[in-house]
């Protein structure tokens, strides 16, 4: 595929500077990743407590473990952290960081300063959160509907939001390098249809990053205007609509879901590809669903607003759509499957996760067409119905491939091997855990739960007593990696430049890469995941 | 494990539901099925094995799994337009309740005049429409049992519409989060059969009808000084000048000196009395009052219903033979304003 571009043993962008100076200054988009490993981190676990706080109040139906403004900020802070500090950036920012250059056979994304300057950013805009959620936080839902949100709210409305409008700008910086650089970057010999798919994904996401985000931007900022100032955007009491920031909000959030679940269905392919040692069936199939879906994307936000008394055939138009984002999925999960056919499978952790992965978006894919069917949707808008949806896309499918990622490349990234047995059994907890807390509430949902209750009727119970005990099993399986991977950088096996036999520029480089990525420029001069040739050498 | 079923609409959804339960269920296990059985049949022996890499045509199969998918979707969307069409409109029998949310309670108003707060007594058998609105925040009235769900908006009508089919007690919740009591903003309805909601009716504080309510308001505040609510034939000429005739108004299509046409529902009548300077109708002097502060929700739900009553032929007048439900400017203001005065003289005009 490419000419020898192994490293000089011993060098490497570890090692390129100990001082902390060498870190927080770094230009090098794999120390960047790493510098967003660490936040991100710190960020999932205040997530991940504000969650388990949440289940566990509802271990019972009356609201007895805390006051329900306590329990109403615990919600919202959970979906504010989560979604804007995790879910949005995870991937993105440590994988593709790391990997998009490596795998496009250049030495660095096209703004480096601008990389840097953009974790700076999600720091400073992840303090002004966590200071306003120090001083009492919020109590909107992450979703800020007006007018309760402009008007009514108890809490720090306006500071969270100056948050995430600045931690806006880290998102959009991140996908301007990433199209920059897979546009005018690429290795000689590259071309479009010789990228990984992790690269289609992720410029896929780039595009909706780069026409969404300043959507939010603007929606945010006029959100704080009036409250701060009573415009009347959105009080109808001062002649506002109530209902135009739903459709604003949601011209970027639902897009967001994709900003989450591209990258990782980028990540799985890799996975999959490198664990079967085959080509994935349907190389083009899945590149133009990444496309597919990100352009329909756009098109599908009114299916939030189905029972708003928005009209009825302005519903009717956003359900299909909503419907026909089914389609391109469905093709990628079947690519997937037939990839398995007649593969070498090895039962590594990362296929462990890429195939939990697959599950769990088929059925969070499939509960999502059903909440796009308008008719069925008018029951289980804003049930638990649609709590277990998006956490089966948005968590099971961004945290799926987010973890499958971390395993895949953590011997590139870090040199070492982590510990097979550990690691094997944290994603299966994290596989039945998942689905312990979150199918219980599909059938809650459909009783009738809605969403957001602090206390419920008494024979809800025993569903969520359910969904409390997954969650339990969730939080270990996902505490479990922390342990044994920060262990695995002094005491785990000093991985090989291709510990997985895998095929990809970054497995041409040494483990972990040089700061120039590649000592000689690679050229290349196959298509990708040409595992037959991999083979041929080796024969 | 299944909520109970007490709607016309009840049966229907749930049978969408069981059908792409079935769907789902399908595709799951046959996905499932492949992934394990290719897992365990192609495991990989020996550390240096490959994946066949033989060049296989994946068109047609890519052909057939992206159109398999897309015409069940298709169908499946078609038959949840027409669920949601049938959720969607009114009979026109339908007898009109009204509903107000506000932080943290549902209160309600029947047809008859009683009034009740989170709790909402309906016979069974009868099509029951709440026009809906909020005092302050986005709520949203859910009956699980029914399998109705809708907004109730600040600022506008909404409105919902059951049939029960069985007696019972019934969860009322809100749907839509509404600060600190959202998951308290609960009451409950209890459907009764026709005799039994007559003598609860009976039992009840009996107070005026909506309608009459509407109608001693509309006195109170003296809206007959410029608004016609008379027939044709007993058209007062002197008070024609102010402001148009309400008979026969209420469901049509008005012009309006901006230009644009409403169609004169709920919220265009709320508007126009909270809020009258903002959608003046064409041809009329933006001189209305706003009774904004004066009149409370239920009183605006009052006036609104005895403003739909007020069917039959509009109020013409003699001799002029303008329609103004055609917001054809009348000929005593054609004679002394033009348009473009009118709107040069709306306060929100530019």
């Amino acid at each position: 595929m490419t000419t020898h571009a192994a490293a000089a043993p011993g060098s490497n962008y570890l090692t390129n500077g100990f001082s902390l100076k060498s870190w927080l200054l770094t230009k090098d988009h794999k120390r960047i990743a790493i510098l967003y490993m660490i936040s991100i981190t710190v960020f999932f676990v205040l997530g991940g407590l504000f969650a388990f706080v949440v289940r566990l109040e509802l271990l019972t139906p009356a609201g007895d473990l805390m006051e329900a403004d306590t329990y109403n900020r615990m919600f919202t802070m959970h979906g504010v952290v989560m979604i804007f500090f995790f879910l949005i950036p995870s991937i993105p920012a440590v994988l593709g960081n790391f990997l998009v250059p490596i795998m496009i056979g250049a030495k660095d994304l096209a703004f480096p300063k601008i990389n840097l300057a953009s974790w700076y950013l999600y720091n400073i805009a992840g303090v002004i959160t966590l200071a306003a959620i120090a001083m009492g936080g919020v109590d909107t839902g992450w979703t800020f509907y007006t007018p309760f949100s402009t008007t009514y709210a108890n809490g720090y409305v306006v500071l969270t939001v100056v948050g995430l409008f600045i931690n806006g700008f880290s998102s959009i910086f991140t996908g301007l390098n990433f199209i920059v650089s897979i546009h005018r970057m690429r290795a000689p010999g590259l071309t479009w249809f010789r990228l990984p798919l992790f690269i289609w994904g992720h410029y896929a996401t780039s595009l909706v990053i780069m026409l969404g985000t300043p959507v939010i931007a603007i929606t945010l900022a006029l959100l704080a205007a009036e409250r701060a100032l009573h415009l009347g955007i959105f009080d109808p009491a001062l002649g506002g609509d109530p209902i135009l920031f739903q459709h604003l909000f949601w011209f970027y959030s639902h897009p967001a879901v994709y900003i989450m679940i591209l990258p990782s269905m980028g990540v799985i392919s890799e996975i999959i590809s490198a664990f079967t040692r085959k080509k994935i069936f349907g190389y083009h199939f899945v590149a133009f669903a990444s496309i597919a879906i990100a352009i329909l994307g756009f098109l599908v936000w009114g299916h939030h607003l189905f029972v708003s008394g928005q009209s009825i055939y302005a519903g009717l138009v956003f359900s299909v759509l909503s419907m026909l984002v089914g389609v391109p999925s469905a093709v990628k999960v079947f690519n997937w499957m037939a990839t398995l056919y007649q593969g070498s499978i090895s039962r590594q952790t990362p296929m462990l996760y890429a195939l939990g992965f697959i599950g769990l978006f088929t059925i969070g894919g499939l509960t999502g067409v059903m909440l796009a069917t308008i008719g069925l949707d008018v029951h289980v808008h804003d049930t638990y119905f649609v709590v277990a949806h998006f956490h089966y896309i948005m968590v099971g499918g961004a945290i799926m491939g987010y973890l499958g990622g971390i395993h895949f490349w953590w011997p590139k990234m870090t040199g070492r091997l982590y510990p097979n047995f550990w690691s094997k059994l944290s994603a299966g907890l994290v596989f039945v855990g998942f689905n312990l807390t979150f199918f219980p509430q599909f059938i809650l949902g459909y009783l009738g739960m809605p969403r957001r209750y602090w206390s419920y009727p008494d024979e809800m119970q025993v569903l969520n007593v359910l969904s409390t005990a997954g969650a339990t099993i969730l939080g270990v399986g996902y505490a479990m990696p922390l342990f044994y991977l920060l262990w695995s950088l002094k005491g785990g096996r000093v991985a090989d430049d291709n510990p997985w036999g895998a095929y990809g520029l970054e497995w041409e480089t040494s483990s972990p890469p040089p700061t120039e990525n590649f000592l000689h420029d690679p050229v290349v001069t196959g298509g990708p995941y040409d595992y037959a040739e991999l083979e041929r050498k080796r024969g | 494990m299944f909520p109970e079923a007490a709607s016309t609409f009840a049966g229907e959804v749930d049978t969408l539901y069981f059908v792409w339960i079935a769907v789902s269920l399908f595709f799951s296990v046959l996905i499932a099925a492949f992934i394990i059985f290719f897992f365990m049949k192609y495991r990989r022996r020996e550390w240096y094995q490959y994946g066949n890499q033989a060049e296989v045509k994946t068109l047609p199969l890519e052909i057939t799994w992206s159109v398999i998918p897309l015409i069940i979707t298709l169908a499946m969307f078609a038959w949840g337009a027409k669920v949601f069409f049938d959720l969607s409109r009114p009979p026109v029998d339908a007898d009109a309740y009204y509903a107000v949310g506000k932080q943290w309670m549902w209160k309600f108003q029947h047809p008859e005049g009683v009034r009740e707060i989170n709790d909402l007594h309906v016979p069974v058998g009868r099509p029951i429409q709440l026009t809906m609105t909020s005092e302050d925040v986005i709520h949203s009235f859910y009956v699980p049992a029914f399998r109705v769900k809708k907004d109730v908006l600040p600022g506008r009508y909404t409105t919902v519409w059951f049939e029960a089919t069985q007696p019972g007690r019934y969860h009322l919740f809100c749907a839509e989060y509404c600060g600190t009591e959202h998951s308290r903003m609960i009451g409950s309805v209890y459907a009764l059969s026709p005799e039994d909601y007559e003598s609860w009716l009976a039992t009840g504080v009996a107070g005026p009808t909506l309608q009459a309510s509407g109608e001693e308001l509309f006195e109170q505040f003296a809206c007959a000084t410029c608004h016609q609510v008379g027939d044709g034939a007993s058209v007062d000429a002197t008070r024609l000048a102010r402001g148009p005739a309400l008979r026969g108004l209420f469901g049509t299509e008005v012009a309006l000196a901006s230009g644009r046409t409403v169609t004169a529902d709920e919220s265009y009548i709320r508007q126009s009395i909270l809020n009258p300077q903002a959608d003046i109708v064409a041809g009329w002097q933006p001189i209305m009052p706003t009774f904004k502060g004066q009149v409370t929700a239920e009183q605006v739900n009052a006036l609104v219903d005895f403003i739909k009553s007020l069917d039959g032929e509009p109020a013409g007048v003699p001799g002029l033979g303008e329609d103004l439900r055609e917001g054809a400017v009348p000929a005593l203001q054609a004679a002394t304003d033009s348009v473009d005065e009118l709107e040069g003289n709306r306060p929100d005009a530019g």
